[in-house]
């Protein structure tokens, strides 16, 4: 009789519990690969296909599925650092040589108005109509050149985004070691 | 009049240094050779500039217009020539450049046409547009735009306007010269604030090592007829803070990510009042300031200053010792070298120390943190300054942020309290602005991506509207083709029975089909021809002789150059005719 009780109240738990986990796994249902997400998270989002994807999104995914972390030159070493702190992978050192941050820039005076940039730009920073002379936004620019190679006068040239006031960062405090002055041999 | 006064935690008592330049009146700084005035002088949007190279300008006249609410605008310091509108180097610890504008003196300070703003007739928010139009901004050293604080809060009824005379930072006297030498006008001042954030009352603070100021400041309160209440606060660093001063003042403590105003709180400089009350009563912009001259010098003294005057040459008027080294603008506390003594006075120069080893020994070396715990008691924050250090340091920005970093009000305490002589406030300077600079890229990521998405959305439903549109029209075509093929095929269908003779060919079926075709291209061509023929080019009427006998030269040239066919047709000019 007891043995039946205990089986009885187990079974009957067994059942509560089931429900409550198969309700939470419909109630609270993840839409999508969140791992995908964070590793999109840390990529930079200039669209630019260096990785060979086109556009982060692709990469990310591909990461997720194993591909190597390393393929981002606009994420930088850090960028690296940081899908390999994510992922629990290795570091390595970046495919690529990095490249500071640049902007893009139309030599207005060449420009012929063909509008192949205004395609060729992911993020529609680029403004004009075909046969007027385009410009770049350049706050929205991610510096991703993808508009350099279809533009058949090559007017668009790539800018290093400077240091400025607005974009100076306090230095790492450094020690200054200084040469003590030379002691006399007694 | 007595009140309880409470207190702040931590604080740290510097020698204060301020006896050395409070022994002589303000002086007038002489108008220095040129002045170089930077656009970009206040929180907020940087103005733009209306004037350009060659443009003479009055004194007092706009040379930067505000961009935007927070944002304040410029004008010209003299009267003279603008020399250019140019990059140079500003005081700032980066030592990089901004936008000024450069104007030689004539000599003659001549001011613009001005007159005193109406300010008893006019609404709050024109007196609010008028003080930023003046330029008048936070001249306690923070320059937040003045008119941007004046806005009462809708929620929280406005309790105390807290005025800040504390000057707290060592060696720093210019509140202090001011409220003794012009205090009616800094009263006045207080006036227009009170009037535009009605609060219950008006609580000035000063500290208690300036007793001629208090003093000066009631007097003058007194002729005024005003009610607000002057009250001395002990000395101790950072009373000045203005987040100590309202705890110090009314007991009420801003919490982390509010401001005072959620408490009914606002707190203002006394040179701002100063400056408000000179711009509505006289209609003067904001294009001096006081500041204190002292440090490694011979004879250190207050002078009022033209905004853009080169910080060398006002330091040579109180005649720096041969071993000065470097220029500190701020106090020793919070201040720093400027990058060269061409750099010019601002709005937020409130004193220049002439930097010596003799007075600044240079520190000993850094050495590891003893977890002694002195720099948490001397922050007045009460922050933990010592494990923001080791996640700054260790470039964990996440744990510092954790620890409130973006409270810390770099006021310095901690560094000069620290027995291993760390620099805490370096540290946590690089912490925030590296975790400004990752907020910033991770704006633009977001931004980017969101516009890539849009991009992807907008040719994705591009491709779709073209595709439903062909697909529209091929059926379309479909339905007519359908249509006229049975026409055509009634056609014959009713002829053969007239005709009767007619033997049913072969193709019989095809042959109308085919009729039916070519009848539709015929037609559509008939169309093209005639609508061609309809179109007569415009451009070629009322021409003159010369113009005619040019055109017919190009004609002549196309026509050898086998680009066009010879046209015997009438030449234009008898078209018109």
């Amino acid at each position: 009789m007891d043995i039946l009780l205990a089986i009885a109240i187990m079974a009957l738990g067994a059942v509560v519990l089931g429900a409550a986990l198969g309700f939470a796994s419909i109630k609270f249902k993840v839409e999508g690969d969140p791992l995908i997400e964070k590793i999109e998270a840390i990529l930079p989002q200039t669209q630019c296909g260096q990785c060979g994807y086109p556009g982060c999104k692709p990469y990310a995914e591909a990461i997720a599925k194993g591909d190597e972390i390393n393929k981002c030159p606009p994420g930088g070493t850090e960028g690296v650092q940081r899908l390999a702190d994510l992922l629990g992978r290795e570091v390595k050192p970046l495919d690529a040589e990095e490249k500071p941050k640049q902007v893009a820039i139309i030599d207005e005076n060449t420009c012929i108005g063909c509008t192949l940039c205004i395609q060729a730009c992911p993020v529609d920073a680029i403004v004009g109509a075909a046969k007027q002379m385009h410009t770049i936004i350049a706050q929205q620019c991610t510096g991703c050149e993808l508009c350099l190679p279809p533009c058949p006068v090559e007017c668009i040239h790539m800018a290093v985004i400077g240091e400025n006031i607005d974009n100076w960062k306090w230095k790492y405090p450094v020690v200054e070691i200084k040469a003590a002055p030379l002691q006399e041999a007694a | 009049m007595l009140m309880n006064l409470f207190k702040f935690k931590g604080g740290v008592k510097p020698p204060t240094n301020k006896t050395q330049s409070v022994t002589l009146p303000i002086a007038a700084a002489p108008l220095p050779s040129r002045l170089v005035v930077p656009l970009h002088q206040s929180i907020g949007g940087m103005p733009r500039p209306v004037v350009q190279a060659g443009d003479k300008v009055l004194k007092g006249q706009l040379i930067g217009e505000a961009d935007g609410w927070i944002s304040a605008a410029v004008h010209a310091p003299t009267s003279g020539t603008v020399l250019e509108v140019a990059m140079h180097v500003q005081p700032h610890p980066s030592g990089l450049d901004s936008l000024c504008v450069v104007i030689e003196p004539d000599g003659r300070d001549e001011w613009i046409a001005h007159q005193p703003f109406d300010y008893a007739n006019a609404t709050p928010d024109e007196a609010r547009n008028y003080l930023q139009q003046s330029g008048v901004v936070g001249l306690g050293g923070a320059v937040f735009p003045t008119h941007g604080k004046l806005t009462p809060s809708k929620t929280v009824p406005m309790a105390e306007l807290v005025i800040n005379g504390a000057e707290c930072e060592p060696f720093i006297t210019c509140d202090d010269l001011l409220m003794r030498e012009r205090a009616e006008e800094v009263v006045r001042g207080i006036g227009v604030f009170r009037d535009l954030l009605q609060p219950q009352k008006v609580l000035i603070g000063i500290e208690d090592n300036k007793p001629e100021a208090a003093a000066a400041m009631r007097a003058a309160i007194q002729a005024v007829g005003e009610d607000f209440a002057v009250v001395q606060v002990p000395t101790l660093y950072p009373a000045g803070g203005a987040k100590q001063l309202i705890r110090v003042l009314t007991g009420k403590e801003v919490p982390a990510a509010k401001r005072s105003t959620d408490l009914g709180v606002q707190c203002f400089n006394v040179a701002t009042a100063y400056t408000a009350w000179r711009a509505i009563a006289h209609g003067e912009p904001v294009v001096s300031r006081l500041v204190t001259v002292t440090g490694n010098v011979h004879a250190p003294r207050n002078y009022e200053v033209l905004i853009g005057t080169p910080m060398g040459e006002l330091l040579k008027l109180a005649q720096p010792h041969p071993d000065t080294d470097g220029i500190v603008m701020g106090g020793p506390m919070m201040g720093f070298l400027v990058p060269s003594d061409q750099v010019a006075v601002v709005k937020a120069t409130n004193c220049l120390i002439a930097h010596s080893e003799r007075l600044f020994p240079p520190k000993a070396p850094e050495m590891p943190c003893i977890r002694c715990g002195a720099c948490a008691e001397a922050c007045p924050h009460e922050l933990q300054p010592f494990e923001m250090y080791w996640f700054s340091r260790a470039k964990n920005f996440g744990k510092t942020q954790e620890y409130n970093i973006f409270d810390c009000i770099e006021c310095g305490c901690c560094s000069f309290v620290c027995p291993s002589r760390i620099p805490l406030v370096q540290y946590f300077r690089f912490a925030k602005s590296e975790i400004w600079a990752r907020e910033r890229e991770k704006n633009a990521a977001d931004q980017a991506k969101a516009r890539f998405e849009f991009k992807q959305l907008r040719e994705e439903r591009e491709k779709a509207e073209k595709a439903e549109k062909l697909a529209k029209a091929a059926a379309a075509q479909a339905a007519k083709k359908a249509a006229e093929a049975a026409a055509a095929a009634a056609a014959p269908a009713k002829a053969q029975p007239a005709s009767g003779e007619a033997p049913p060919t072969p193709n019989a079926t095809v042959a109308p089909e085919k009729d039916a075709k070519r009848a539709t291209i015929e037609a559509a061509m008939a169309r093209a021809k005639a609508q061609r023929e309809a179109v007569q080019p415009k451009n070629v009427d009322a021409l003159t002789p010369e113009q005619q006998q040019a055109a017919a030269e190009i004609e002549a040239r196309r026509v050898a150059a086998h680009l066009i066919e010879p046209e015997p047709a009438t030449p234009a000019s008898e078209k018109t005719e």
